[in-house]
């Protein structure tokens, strides 16, 4: 069992350790003071549960790699993440709606993760759900007003939803050793919490007068190791300190 | 809507029972977006209970020109200080 559960342990730590440093690529370059402070705030936050979750994989693991190993010493195929958490930074709308579909599932999922049997995962999802009901006021109001704003925001709100939506699917996505964790009650079923995300995004949109998608082609992949093709470069980035300077801290 | 970002002043509470302070500003298009961004930019080491947003602009200020007669009256007043008693520890902030 605790391989199951590590592995889907790594699944989760992947999508906050990836979701987090793309927000990261915004220090410095956000379009308002302002945003150049929440950004890295919110970026913080994932990383926040990124640490606690490799932390519990690590025991799970029984110490064999440590936390920064896990986050920093893997190579592309081993990273579990969705694909929709690696999709490159483009405009400020497109980043805030990513945010919005993650921290909806978010919310949702660690609400669930309440009263999970591994004391552990309960413990961290009371506290990263309260901080996702946060990302969720910050993503969801740009949301709204990018979507209900002047035309050219519209327009690049409706483009952000018809690239990254088709990558929302995998957020659902129940890997073998996620299902195995959820019929021992370690982990939420994902699939249990699609109806209540569907409604919250709806809502949204509607109050951002944005259409809600139809899509038939959704992307796949993350989970089983099979990412785009930034993932390649963002890794790069992200491990280059780790792997230049092996096991440095500061 | 508001398409145009105005000029908020924020001011925090620190702790119940203290009174709101003045912390700086922050840009926003309206009163949730200010809110939000008076929150990540000034309470990110856990400073405040409270947060209050008013738009820069309702803000009614002292002239400075006329400085002296607004403010300058009270300084020979030196009797309106408290400075002729002392303060029992116990009153706290005054």
């Amino acid at each position: 069992m605790s391989e199951n559960l590590f592995f889907s342990t790594i699944e989760l730590a992947d999508d906050h350790l990836i979701l987090g440093h793309r927000l990261s690529e915004w220090c410095g370059h956000a379009p308002t003071l302002e945003e150049d402070l929440s950004l890295p705030n919110l970026g913080l936050d994932l990383l926040g549960a990124a640490t606690n979750l490799y932390s519990l994989a690590s025991n799970l693991e029984g110490g064999k790699r440590s936390e920064d190993e896990l986050a920093f010493g893997r190579i592309e195929k081993e990273y579990k993440n969705c694909l929709l958490v690696e999709k490159p930074n483009e405009n400020f709308g497109h980043t805030m709606l990513k945010q919005l579909y993650f921290c909806v599932f978010m919310k949702l999922f660690w609400n669930e993760c309440n009263s999970s049997k591994n004391k552990i995962l309960a413990g961290i999802s009371a506290k990263s759900q309260k901080e996702m009901v946060y990302h969720i006021r910050h993503s969801g109001e740009w949301v709204i007003r990018l979507g209900d704003g002047t035309e050219e925001s519209h327009f690049k709100m409706t483009e952000a939803i018809n690239e990254l939506h088709p990558y929302t699917e995998e957020l659902f996505y129940m890997s073998e050793v996620s299902l195995n964790c959820a019929k021992k009650n370690y982990l939420p079923d994902r699939l249990k919490i699609k109806k209540a995300w569907e409604k919250e995004i709806r809502d949204i949109f509607k109050e951002a007068t944005l259409p809600y998608p139809s899509i038939v082609h959704f992307q796949i992949g993350g989970r089983n190791g099979i990412h785009t093709e930034t993932m390649g470069h963002l890794i790069s980035t992200m491990q280059y300190l780790q792997r230049t300077y092996p096991g440095q801290t500061w | 809507m508001e398409t145009k970002s105005t000029l908020w002043e924020v001011f925090i509470r620190s702790k119940s029972g203290l009174s709101h302070k003045h912390v700086g500003s922050v840009h926003a298009g309206d009163e949730v977006m200010a809110l939000n961004a008076a929150r990540d930019t000034y309470t990110r080491r856990n400073e405040g209970v409270s947060i209050w947003v008013v738009p820069s602009a309702k803000i009614t200020a002292s002239d400075l020109n006329n400085i002296s007669e607004t403010l300058e009256n009270s300084e020979n007043k030196i009797y309106r200080h408290p400075s002729f008693y002392d303060i029992p520890d116990d009153i706290g902030h005054m």
